[in-house]
């Protein structure tokens, strides 16, 4: 049997920073051997552990799409150890990666329904694989109407921008973006927070799911929205964030109650969420 | 001791009834026999848990920083020394707290007792003043309690109170003429490499569980030093470089500061003698700042003043 | 079936044989403590104590283990690459443990050992160790095995199973594995060795000497959220001072961290024991703590144990009633209580 912990060593190809405060970057990964790269199957809604020789390893939500071949994407916040040294790395330079790990969003459960994505901040990133999934031509018509509504604080701060621009140009999906506030005249996309968004468009809970990632205080104030709109439990669909180490339920820090974020999770019903201690 | 548990439990109902306290912090009889726990008690009715015996060596002060309301505290020597540091460090307010000085004789080192025992089943531990008789199937021992008493403890010079707003009762005599520190003294006289090789077999048994870091009451740091990641000063395995920095830093965070209440060595679960550290530190800064910690509120500790006409005469 | 026996003074003999073929480690006395060690001679171990100071889990799963190795010498093509590293291929025996501590094995291998991964480490050991086992003839007034499905000659998880009859010990091979070591030993199986009753006398005047008692039969019935928000977790947890103690004795606490230790261009990944009792176990890199009170941590070991690994894995609690923690918590936080206002629980 394979060695769980033992990365696959991938070459950063490029880096791009995504947002104005140059927190997040976009990694984008080659697999050294490609044997490697064909062992990796990944499904939308999984993560990854980014592991970097010297500094340790970090679980990150995986940003590409199974549909895109021969690479993989991390979009990357600086925040501790990890994150802040690789955003010091350059394209050529040598990381591992772990994975693909956990479970991903129920896409055959969801398969004949609306989908309606809700997203905040830099939490936007496997909502991303999700979108560029479910817009494949082999994908597009086994699911019905799909509506997005992504925020962020202001427009700098939007993840993937050329895509968004893009998607929003197509028919066969609906975007809402969102900021908190912008002074930039040119703005002419929506102002405010992502639940009021959610509110005042208001995607029919009919036949629908909704994809919720976020920030904490954005997921507390949507998921009242979304029962008011007539959502159940079941049918509301949340990717968790936790500290990890292992990413194979073994290590036992990421739990709530029985069940552990990296295995079990990251994706969990509203309905599984409410039978479990609150404790995340 | 029979009486001064029911004193306690007077005082501490007086106190709740009247409202002067929010909470009685003292101890309860453990489930096991020379053990006790900390407990908090806020309603009258409960004061009935408060137990006292010669095995509370747990140094409540450890319960006291960060809390907001108005605690009555049950303190031996030592346990009032660190409440005074932990004034002087701004960890409680004076006015939060009301102290009740409890006299102490030492107290009684268990891991002695279980040693005495071997491996016979212990029921219950009696005290007189002098002595104590373990009961047990078919037997009853009658010991010395001088022979038993915990290391810090049969050195101890501060045995009542230091501060208090009532005493329990009258005070104990101090021991006088006790030699404290016989075994720095020891290792003082070692070569450099007899030390670094003593030290290193002191430590070697330390599973780095953090017991005598977290039963220490001057030790409340948000982020103690060893688990800090940016920069990360120690290795997280038990590489004996680790372990020694770990003991040799804590040490040195507690120099000035450290009322040798011997919680760390009463908790380790592999019975290593770190007190050896601490007192090397507490025997500089007397002789260096003619200072003893937690003495008196209107004293700061040395290391935490300075003084423009400091000779500063160590640094050369 | 107990079919063999070997004379107490011919233990030195068979330790010096197991020696021979196998790393060996059992119980040894250092000053105030004992902790299995290796030996190399029956001298050395003690197997007159109970239980001993810490579990014996750190021979299948060490404090510190090096997971994999790496140079970060740039001008080398392996720059960064993380390497497996060979582990000591040599079988390991663990003499002298105890039937609670045996079990705890068994119990870990739910967690490491699942359907879709395997930890390399913990099965590799696990492969390569034989367990001999000691009933316990006079288990600790803490010694709780009893209520949570172990005993003190419980042979789960053991290969061989000892039972000292004071001037001899009677051997009971439980495993093929067991069995084969004691015919390499060349312990002969004989009719004439059952020593039927002395082992019944002696199993059951241990078992009538475990006083202590904990309930169970309620735990799996409660709804979890119910025991989450209980009132008594608040008086549970006052006195504890956060320190590992009780993990780090405890037989079934193998959580752990990852970290990677570099000396100039050389580099570790090492798994090290950590603890649910310290607060950057959970610290999410945000600065959000999902158990960053003290209240927090202490309800998730004991309902980690006591419930959730019950309600996952269908196979009990994860506690073999070792007594340790009873023994060692500091401040008396004790965990037959746990059991009893938990299992008792009622909204």
């Amino acid at each position: 049997m394979e060695n769980p912990y033992l990365p696959f060593p991938v070459k950063i190809d490029s880096v791009i920073t995504e947002t104005e405060d140059r927190n997040l970057k976009t990694f984008k990964l080659v697999f050294l051997n490609s044997a490697d790269g064909e062992k990796f199957v990944h499904q939308a809604g999984q993560f990854a552990e980014l592991s970097i020789a010297g500094k340790g390893e970090i679980p990150i939500g995986i940003a590409s799409s199974p549909t895109e071949h021969g690479h993989l994407l991390f979009t990357v916040n600086r925040v501790g150890v990890v994150t802040r040294a690789l955003h010091q790395m350059t394209a050529g330079d040598v990381i591992g990666v772990r994975g693909p790990l956990g479970n991903w969003y129920p896409w055959e459960q969801m398969e004949g329904s609306n989908v309606v994505v809700i997203g905040g901040g830099f939490a936007f990133t496997t909502l991303r694989a999700s979108i560029v999934y479910l817009l494949h031509p082999e994908n597009r018509s086994r699911f019905g109407d799909i509506t997005v509504i992504y925020g962020a604080r202001s427009p700098g701060m939007l993840l993937y921008r050329d895509e968004l621009v893009e998607w929003n140009e197509r028919d066969d999906i609906q975007m809402h973006i969102t900021v908190d506030a912008t002074d930039d005249p040119n703005w002419k996309f929506d102002v405010g927070f992502v639940p009021t968004v959610t509110q005042e468009k208001a995607p029919s809970a009919k036949d629908s799911y909704a994809v919720v990632c976020g920030p904490p205080i954005m997921i507390k104030f949507t998921l009242p929205i979304l029962k008011e709109l007539g959502f159940p439990d079941e049918r509301i669909i949340m990717s968790l964030e936790m500290r990890m180490k292992c990413g194979i339920g073994m290590c036992g820090r990421c739990n709530i109650g029985s069940e552990y974020v990296c295995k079990d999770g990251p994706v969990f019903s509203l309905a599984q969420l409410s039978g479990l201690p609150g404790e995340y | 001791m029979e009486s001064l548990k029911e004193k306690m439990m007077h005082t501490a109902l007086l106190l709740l009834t009247q409202k002067k306290v929010d909470v009685v912090l003292g101890f309860q009889r453990g489930t096991i026999p020379m053990m006790s726990q900390p407990i908090l008690i806020s309603h009258p009715e409960k004061v009935d848990q408060l137990h006292w015996d010669s095995f509370c060596s747990i140094n409540l002060a450890n319960y006291l920083p960060q809390r907001k309301d108005k605690i009555a505290i049950f303190a031996k020597g030592c346990d009032s020394r660190n409440i005074v540091l932990q004034i002087q460090e701004n960890q409680i307010k004076r006015e939060q707290l009301h102290i009740i000085g409890v006299p102490c004789q030492g107290m009684l080192d268990r891991r002695k007792v279980q040693a005495e025992l071997n491996d016979r089943l212990l029921l219950g531990v009696r005290e007189t003043s002098e002595h104590f008789h373990l009961l047990g199937e078919g037997f009853m021992d009658s010991l010395e309690r001088s022979g038993y008493l915990q290391d810090n403890c049969a050195i101890c010079s501060h045995r009542n109170a230091v501060i208090y707003d009532e005493a329990l009762a009258e005070p104990v005599l101090e021991q006088e003429g006790v030699e404290r520190y016989e075994d720095v003294k020891a290792i003082e006289a070692m070569t450099a490499h007899q030390r670094w090789s003593y030290f290193e077999k002191l430590l070697a048994p330390c599973i780095r569980c953090y017991a005598c870091r977290n039963a220490c009451p001057m030790c409340y740091c948000p982020v103690c030093f060893v688990d800090e990641s940016t920069p990360q000063w120690l290795g997280k395995s038990i590489d004996p470089t680790d372990t020694m920095t770990f003991h040799f830093l804590r040490a040195y965070h507690l120099a000035g500061r450290c009322t040798d209440c011997g919680n760390c060595e009463q908790v380790c679960p592999m019975s290593i003698k770190m007190r050896q550290l601490t007192k090397k530190l507490e025997k500089d800064i007397i002789e260096l700042y003619d200072y003893e910690a937690g003495l008196s509120l209107n004293q700061r500790p040395p290391l935490d003043t300075y003084r423009p006409d400091d000779p500063q005469d160590f640094i050369r | 079936m107990v079919d063999r026996v070997i004379k107490k003074t011919e233990l030195a003999d068979f330790v010096a044989r197991l020696v021979e073929k196998y790393r060996v480690y059992a119980p040894v006395r250092e000053q105030q403590t004992t902790n299995f060690r290796e030996i190399s001679t029956a001298d050395q171990v003690d197997l007159s104590g109970a239980n001993t100071t810490l579990s014996p889990k750190s021979l299948i799963l060490p404090q510190s283990e090096t997971m994999f190795e790496f140079s970060l010498d740039r001008t080398s093509e392996k720059a960064g690459i993380l390497y497996e590293i060979e582990l000591d291929p040599l079988p390991r025996l663990i003499f002298g443990i105890r039937p609670c501590d045996a079990k705890a094995f068994e119990l870990l291998d739910l967690n490491f050992s699942t359907p879709s991964h395997q930890d390399p480490w913990w099965a590799r050991r696990r492969q390569i160790t034989t367990l001999v086992g000691l009933g316990c003839n006079t288990p600790c007034p803490t010694c709780f095995c009893t209520s949570v499905g172990c005993g003190p000659f419980a042979t789960e998880g053991l290969d061989v199973l000892l039972i000292d009859l004071d001037k001899e010990f009677a051997i009971q091979g439980i495993t093929e594995k067991g069995q084969r070591l004691l015919d390499d030993m060349d312990i002969k199986a004989e009719a004439s060795a059952t020593k039927k009753e002395a082992v019944s006398a002696q199993q059951s005047s241990s078992l009538q000497s475990i006083k202590s008692v904990v309930p169970t039969e309620g735990l799996q019935d409660h709804e979890v959220n119910a025991l989450f928000n209980a009132e008594f977790w608040d008086k549970v947890q006052f006195a504890c001072i956060n320190c590992g103690v009780c993990t780090f004795v405890c037989p079934t606490c193998w959580c752990f961290d990852i970290q990677d230790e570099v000396l100039k261009n050389n580099g570790l990944r090492l798994r090290n024991w950590d603890s649910c009792m310290f607060p950057l176990f959970t610290l999410h890199g945000s600065g959000h703590n999902p158990r960053g009170q003290k209240l927090q941590r202490v309800r998730q070991r004991f309902m980690h144990k006591l419930k959730y690994f019950p309600d996952k894995y269908h196979n009990g609690v994860a506690c073999v009633g070792c007594g340790r923690c009873v023994q060692q918590c500091p401040v008396n936080i004790d965990i037959r209580q746990v059991f009893l206002l938990m299992n008792n629980f009622k909204i």
